[in-house]
């Protein structure tokens, strides 16, 4: 009696097929159907509850995932879906990647959990040489595109230098796989369902500040938000903003507190750091010849490097003002000291004004 | 000392038996809350009596009463006692952990850091060739035989030409598995095809049995157009989707944890296949190894890690890369069932790999070989090893212990091969060496695009875009650029 059959009597289909058809529209979750008002682990849930549901060779697998995740995000899928397709692993990052290249190397969905970010360096090797690699090196023969890796990441408060990391530059320069940072939980959602569809290997990091505090209304059914495009989530007309994950409602805070001042801000989204959507970026600095980009990683070396970068070499000649970075100190996460590390709202409007008034 | 011990082993064997037929297999499924495991996919057969045979019976038993003990919740005991407590007083002396039911004891020992004998290894034919008397081994048919003889020729003879081709410089780099060729040929006669390979990177014999063809080992060396690589990597990291044999990668043991993933995978299709990966002495010390062996007996996937304990890595000997009796013992760590053979008896290596991949799948677990072999060439073509080791170390193996003579001669004395079907072979093969070489020379290689795909499954903007700007480049300045690469 196959193994297939019984999740499929499970799920009261007759027929066990391999994948159900899902939709691929690009709608950002605005459409018809219910929505109820959720927090970003919820929505993580429940992206992870449709994966596992559209598509029976999909996996969840991590640290302690099983009775539901330290942060809640896996709630529930072992009991629906069985210990044969969620389950705990050892303690071992480098083996919980190597493990979930393994499975998407034949054709699985594997959704490997690393429990903060600040972990993920066990797996650097695998994420870097071997699933990113992986196509190319073959020639396409072979291909773990089937995998994603979640992590929390980012200033939590408390974290201090091993539960707060930003460790997406890292991985940023890493041609092959993508990286992915949602910033609200409609947008995880969407995003992670993409993430997890992609016929790449994707790192998605979940900003950890947010599990709780971020509760937005998100749609309850099926839908994916597209990967590698950037979004303009305020329209203005002085300065552009850059920024990922919960960088953004800070960053939200100081438009609304610099328009006060007369100043117009227009926001964007990156969502996607790789490959990133410089098309987005540059039309609309060359709308306001002005750029900042704020991240909690620290300054150098970090992602807003390469965004100024490829601006300056785009846009020079329309720039107004030198590009301006708000970002972590180049310092391990303190505890005490995290409210000074921070790029924080005022930090953010000194800058603002400072590249208006250049 | 525990008082269960003193019950024969045959009791305890057959208790377990009927424990596992009972509660493990095929009905209820028992699920572990607190240990967090399942048995749902447990589908093993029970031990087939070939394997039984060849398990040491009291470790047997202790492996799989250790196994029946950790799935059961601490509060399960009761149920427990009734096979524990044969010897009255034996409550007294155990005591409730996670993880199970352990005896104490108030005399304080150390468990020694290694046994008063090294584990034995496995071997099935004497040095010169002659069959050992009274022998356990899987027998090879005629048919068999003659191939994994004439591969192991022809593997040897491919190596001394590439090799020669390196030095050459008609191929920028080569390693060989001189010493070796019987672990990749027997190992490979005794799978099947649909056994995914997960190769390290000394391995190429196992190719060689599924069917590749020198042309296509040439191909590779060369990277031209004709490789499945697409010329993307450098000679050696072979890669057969249709041979079940993933591309190699430098970087080492980083596919052990993936042959769990792949093994996991097969587990949940019911395939009746499993997944070999191979490791040398050295990659044992890496982490890889540790995470590859300790996921695949959790998830209880089929794998069988094959490891080639050469000696060697690079110039560091095994003595300066463990101090644990090789690597056989280092299985039972993880809760996997282990062998050492004669990695330079191809019949013994035959056996062990015939049986475990028959445990591996019936029983849906981990497998660890260990075969003990020599590396007689260098590294590779960028290492002199007689700048690390004694000459006569290396002739002495390269003649006197040479696995393609020891195997010539078992195939010669039964009247399967002559003198006359070696020249024949040995001038075959040389001749189809020294052409494909010419043909791989000749090939073109892959155009300029491929630069560019596969990067992704499609390539994005930033890759266009640097394409472009590249093509520009190459268009000013075409003497910066290999002539023989189209744009």
């Amino acid at each position: 009696m196959g193994f297939r059959n019984i999740i499929g009597r499970r799920l009261g289909l007759g027929l066990v097929r391999r994948r159900k058809p899902f939709s691929t529209a690009t709608c950002d979750g605005d459409g018809n159907g219910n929505a109820k008002s959720i927090n970003l682990y919820s929505a993580i849930n429940q992206a992870l509850h449709i994966a596992l549901e559209t598509d029976n060779r999909a996996f969840v697998f991590g640290e302690d995932v099983s009775f539901g995740g330290v942060f809640r995000c896996t709630t529930g899928l072992a009991d629906r879906f069985g210990k044969a397709r969620v389950f705990n692993t050892p303690l071992c990052e480098q083996g919980i990647v190597g493990f979930g290249i393994g499975l998407a190397a034949m054709g699985n969905r594997a959704i490997a959990e690393i429990q903060f970010a600040d972990y993920i360096y066990p797996a650097f090797d695998q994420i870097v040489n071997e699933a990113a690699k992986f196509r190319y090196r073959s020639g396409n023969q072979f291909n773990c595109g089937g995998l994603t890796i979640r992590a929390p990441y980012g200033a939590v408060g408390h974290g201090g230098h091993y539960h707060s990391q930003s460790p997406e530059a890292f991985f940023c320069h890493v041609p092959g796989i993508k990286v992915v940072i949602p910033r609200s939980p409609r947008q995880a959602k969407g995003l992670l369902l993409s993430c997890i569809r992609d016929p790449n290997p994707v790192v998605f990091f979940e900003p950890k500040w947010l599990y709780r505090l971020a509760v937005e209304e998100v749609p309850e059914h099926d839908y994916m938000l597209p990967l590698s495009e950037a979004e303009v989530i305020r329209q203005g007309s002085d300065i552009t903003l850059v920024g990922w994950g919960a960088q953004l409602s800070v960053m939200e805070q100081a438009c609304n507190e610099a328009e006060k001042d007369g100043i117009s801000c227009e926001l964007i989204d990156l969502k996607t750091l790789l490959p990133w959507d410089k098309e987005t970026v540059e039309a609309s600095v060359r709308k306001t010849g002005r750029v900042l980009i704020s991240h909690e990683a620290p300054v150098t070396g970090g992602f807003g490097a390469e965004i100024s970068a490829s601006i300056v070499e785009r846009c020079f000649l329309r720039l107004e003002a030198p590009v301006a970075r708000v970002c972590g100190l180049d310092t391990p996460f303190p505890l005490v000291f995290e409210p000074f590390y921070m790029p924080t709202k005022n930090k953010i409007l000194d800058a603002i004004k400072a590249t208006v008034n250049y | 000392m525990a008082n269960w011990l003193r019950i024969s082993s045959r009791t305890v064997a057959n208790h377990i038996k009927k424990r596992m037929n009972k509660e493990f297999m095929g009905g209820a499924v028992h699920v572990n809350q607190s240990s967090g495991l399942w048995w749902g996919l447990n589908r093993g057969g029970p031990v087939s009596d070939r394997n039984r045979r060849h398990m040491d019976p009291l470790a047997w038993n202790r492996a799989t009463l250790l196994c029946v003990q950790r799935f059961k919740s601490t509060l399960a005991e009761k149920q427990h006692d009734s096979f524990l407590s044969s010897d009255s007083d034996d409550d007294n002396q155990s005591v409730d952990f996670p993880g199970g039911k352990v005896s104490y004891t108030s005399e304080m020992s150390f468990i020694s850091e290694s046994s008063q004998t090294r584990v034995p290894c496995y071997r099935v034919l004497e040095d010169d060739g002659d069959l050992i008397s009274d022998c356990d081994f899987q027998q090879v048919s005629k048919e068999d035989a003659v191939k994994m003889y004439s591969n192991m020729v022809t593997l040897q003879i491919m190596d001394n030409i590439f090799y020669a081709a390196q030095r050459q410089g008609r191929i920028s780099f080569y390693l060989t598995s001189a010493g070796e060729e019987a672990i990749s040929i027997a190992s490979a006669a005794a799978l099947s095809e649909q056994d995914i390979i997960l190769p390290q990177y000394r391995e190429p014999g196992v190719l060689l049995w599924r069917g590749f063809t020198l042309q296509e080992f040439a191909d590779q060396c060369f990277g031209n157009k004709a490789d499945y690589g697409k010329g993307r990597q450098m000679p050696i990291h072979y890669g057969s989707k249709k041979h079940n044999f993933f591309t190699i990668s430098s970087p080492i043991a980083t596919q052990l944890p993936q042959a769990a993933g792949i093994a996991y995978s097969l587990k949940m299709d019911n395939k009746k296949a499993c997944v070999v990966s191979y490791i040398g002495d050295g990659g044992t010390s890496e982490g890889d190894f540790h995470a590859g062996l300790n996921f695949a007996a959790v998830m209880e996937a089929p794998v069988i890690f094959f490891c080639r304990n050469n000696g060697w890595a690079i110039s560091t000997n095994v003595s300066e890369q463990f101090r644990s009796d090789g690597i056989v013992v280092k299985g039972r760590a993880y809760g996997i069932r282990s062998i050492r053979v004669d990695g330079n008896d191809a019949l013994a290596v035959y056996s062990a790999v015939s049986a475990a991949r028959e445990m591996a799948i019936n029983e849906q677990r981990p497998i660890l070989i260990e075969a003990l072999t020599y590396r007689v060439g260098h590294h590779s073509t960028s290492d002199d090893s007689t700048k690390y080791r004694q000459l006569d170390e290396i002739v002495y193996w390269k003649k006197a212990r040479n696995p393609v003579n020891r195997f010539r001669n078992w195939v010669q004395n039964i009247g399967w091969w002559s003198e006359q079907q070696e020249t024949q072979l040995r001038n075959s093969v040389r001749k189809q060496l020294l052409e494909a070489i010419q043909v791989a020379e000749k090939t073109e290689k892959p155009p300029l695009s491929e630069l560019f795909t596969d990067v992704y499954d499609h390539p994005p903007s930033n890759l266009e875009e640097q394409e472009k700007h590249l093509r520009e480049t190459v268009t000013r300045h075409p003497k910066d650029y290999p002539s023989d690469i189209s744009v």
